[in-house]
């Protein structure tokens, strides 16, 4: 029983990082309908990135962070320019903003693979003091602690700037009908911009903290958090902000009752994307949905 | 002659890679003639390799039959796949069928009889390189006469709009099945080939990573002529061996110029490299429409 709880709460603490890179994911869905198949790359970069200003540049984790995130939003806006807003008119842009992100992640891939090597590197050992905290069988680190804060904290966040701000009504004005939204005095594709800095940077924060939890980053860690990714924003239902939190946590959890429950991690990932594929033909939409994503 | 099997000696294996690899493009180019972006192929080339390779291996088939039966399988199950699935649209049907060959990298990851993540080791290495070729003019020449009888003018007018397609009576649903059920058929027959090439395959051969290689053929070389993938297919998986010829070293440079070529075709050339050869094809037939005095 306590294996099971443990295992449960492993999950929380996974599937908020699943969130938070899926929440990224999906705000550029919802205002762009295009699928950025670069955000994994962004991911890794951060979390590389991370490390460096670590372990090269001696700052501390709480400086580094900041500026891992700024750089990566950076990147964001790199991908706008190069990749999406030369095919804003096209109308296949759907299909070719899907290919040059491909395009785009190779190229990111490869300047990770050029800047930090293929070697898989971790965080100095004393980058982050851990304590560990034992009720009965179960334990939690503060390490856990913090990065679900950290991940809850910019969730919260997001949804409330995009509730409140005026920039935040903004971008959900362009994810509505960029052509109202540009005859309501926006400038979309300043916008957008600005909507692809925010994705990124929650992209690579949610790579600094796929680093710290599992204590390793390698150029190719990117790979596996983007088909779970695509997985936790179809559950939740695409462009769904509050969707995808919650996709990334049933994702989780449903990582480690399979393991839990079959004893092998061999199928952790089956069922996961058998899980997907019923979603997609019985509910398109995804759980929180609307439904005229359908048609995308 | 003697230059020549030199040359051959050592290019061989290159060369029946650029085959394979064609006829892999030219699967999913079927697909793409539909309108229907699917990221199923590698699954459905793996499904026709492990059950050539298994019948061959280890029950004596005879190489034409198990060939056969490996891609009248991987038909079978697009078939299964495609029904459902093909209600989808877009970038969601492009995330269904990637779900759809993760399962299968991942049971085939499991089973005892395909030999787990070690793969299948020991297939009898029969597909020679004028198999391989042969089988490509045939399959090109069959698309190439396909574009323009009636199931290739349905495929196109789907592509281009499914709700006018069905307003003129298509029945778009048989339509897009077929080219799924085709697209799956010529890849398990290209898996089968690849099967019996190296003596050994296994499931990293024909997952996510390979799909997106085949869809990168079909855009570099364009999807608006048969030759496109071709094209696509023996540029790029030449371009190592070209890259190796100027002194440039493996790594992230090569993996760069990669993504720089695909971004650049998606940037300034949307119907890929084939559209070069179409527009001299045009401005030839141009000019002899401008030599022919019109009739009216």
């Amino acid at each position: 029983m306590d294996l099971l709880a443990q295992q449960l709460i492993n999950g929380l603490f996974i599937g908020s990082v699943y969130g938070l890179f899926a929440v990224g994911y999906t705000l550029v869905f919802g205002v762009l309908d295009i699928l950025n198949l670069a955000h994994a790359a962004v991911f890794t970069l951060g979390g590389l990135l991370a490390v460096w200003l670590v372990e090269a540049a001696g700052l501390s984790l709480w400086l580094a962070f900041p500026v891992s995130v700024f750089c990566c939003g950076l990147l964001g806006l790199l991908l706008d320019r190069v990749a999406f807003a030369p095919l804003r008119q096209r109308a296949d842009s759907n299909f070719s903003g899907l290919i040059s992100s491909i395009a785009m992640a190779i190229i990111f891939e490869s300047a990770a693979l050029g800047l930090f090597g293929a070697r898989t590197v971790r965080f100095p050992a004393h980058t982050i003091s851990v304590h560990i905290w034992r009720w009965g069988g179960i334990s939690i680190t503060s390490l856990q602690v913090e990065i679900v804060a950290v991940a809850i904290l910019l969730m919260v966040a997001l949804t409330q700037f995009l509730n409140r701000a005026r920039v935040g009504k903004a971008i959900r004005a362009v994810a509505e009908n960029d052509r109202t939204a540009r005859l309501l005095g926006i400038h979309v594709d300043g916008i957008i911009a600005f909507t692809f800095f925010i994705s990124s940077a929650l992209g690579g924060a949610a790579g600094i903290l796929f680093g710290l939890y599992f204590d390793s980053l390698s150029p190719d860690m990117g790979r596996s958090i983007e088909l779970k990714g695509l997985a936790v924003i179809i559950l939740g239902g695409m462009g769904s902000i509050p969707g995808a939190i919650l996709g990334g946590l049933a994702f989780g959890l449903s990582e480690v009752l399979t393991v839990a429950l079959t004893g092998t991690s061999n199928l952790r990932d089956a069922v996961a994307f058998t899980v997907l594929f019923t979603v997609l033909i019985l509910r398109p939409a995804g759980l929180l949905g609307r439904k005229k994503m359908r048609e995308a | 002659m003697e230059a020549l099997s030199q040359f051959f000696a050592v290019y061989g294996s290159l060369f029946n890679f650029i085959g394979i690899n064609a006829l892999l493009a030219l699967s999913l180019y079927l697909t793409l003639a539909a309108g229907q972006l699917s990221l199923g192929s590698a699954a459905f080339a793996g499904i026709g390799g492990y059950t050539a390779g298994i019948l061959t291996m280890k029950l004596m088939v005879p190489f034409p039959l198990a060939v056969a039966a490996g891609s009248v399988l991987a038909g079978a199950v697009g078939l299964v796949i495609g029904l459902p699935v093909l209600r989808l649209r877009g970038v969601f049907l492009a995330i269904a069928t990637l779900s759809f060959g993760e399962v299968v990298r991942i049971v085939v990851l499991n089973l005892d009889i395909t030999g787990g993540a070690q793969g299948l080791v020991g297939i009898p290495a029969i597909t020679t390189t004028s198999g391989i070729y042969l089988s490509l003019a045939v399959a090109a020449y069959a698309i190439a006469r396909l574009r323009y009888s009636r199931i290739g003018w349905c495929f196109e007018s789907i592509r281009e709009d499914e709700t006018a397609a069905a307003a003129l009576g298509i029945n778009t649903t048989y339509y897009k099945t077929l080219s799924f059920v085709l697209g799956a058929v010529l890849a398990g027959f290209a898996g089968a080939l690849y099967a019996h090439l190296n003596y050994i395959i296994t499931p990293r051969e024909f997952g996510f990573s390979v799909a997106v290689d085949l869809l990168i053929y079909n855009i570099v070389g364009g999807i608006r002529v048969w030759y496109g993938p071709v094209l696509g297919a023996a540029l790029l998986t030449a371009l190592p061996e070209i890259l190796r010829g100027t002194g440039v070293a493996a790594g992230p440079v090569r993996m760069a110029i990669n993504g720089l070529i695909l971004l650049l075709v998606i940037l300034f050339l949307p119907n890929g490299l084939a559209s070069i050869f179409m527009r001299i094809g045009k401005g030839r037939a141009k000019a002899a429409a401008h030599a022919i005095p019109e009739e009216v």
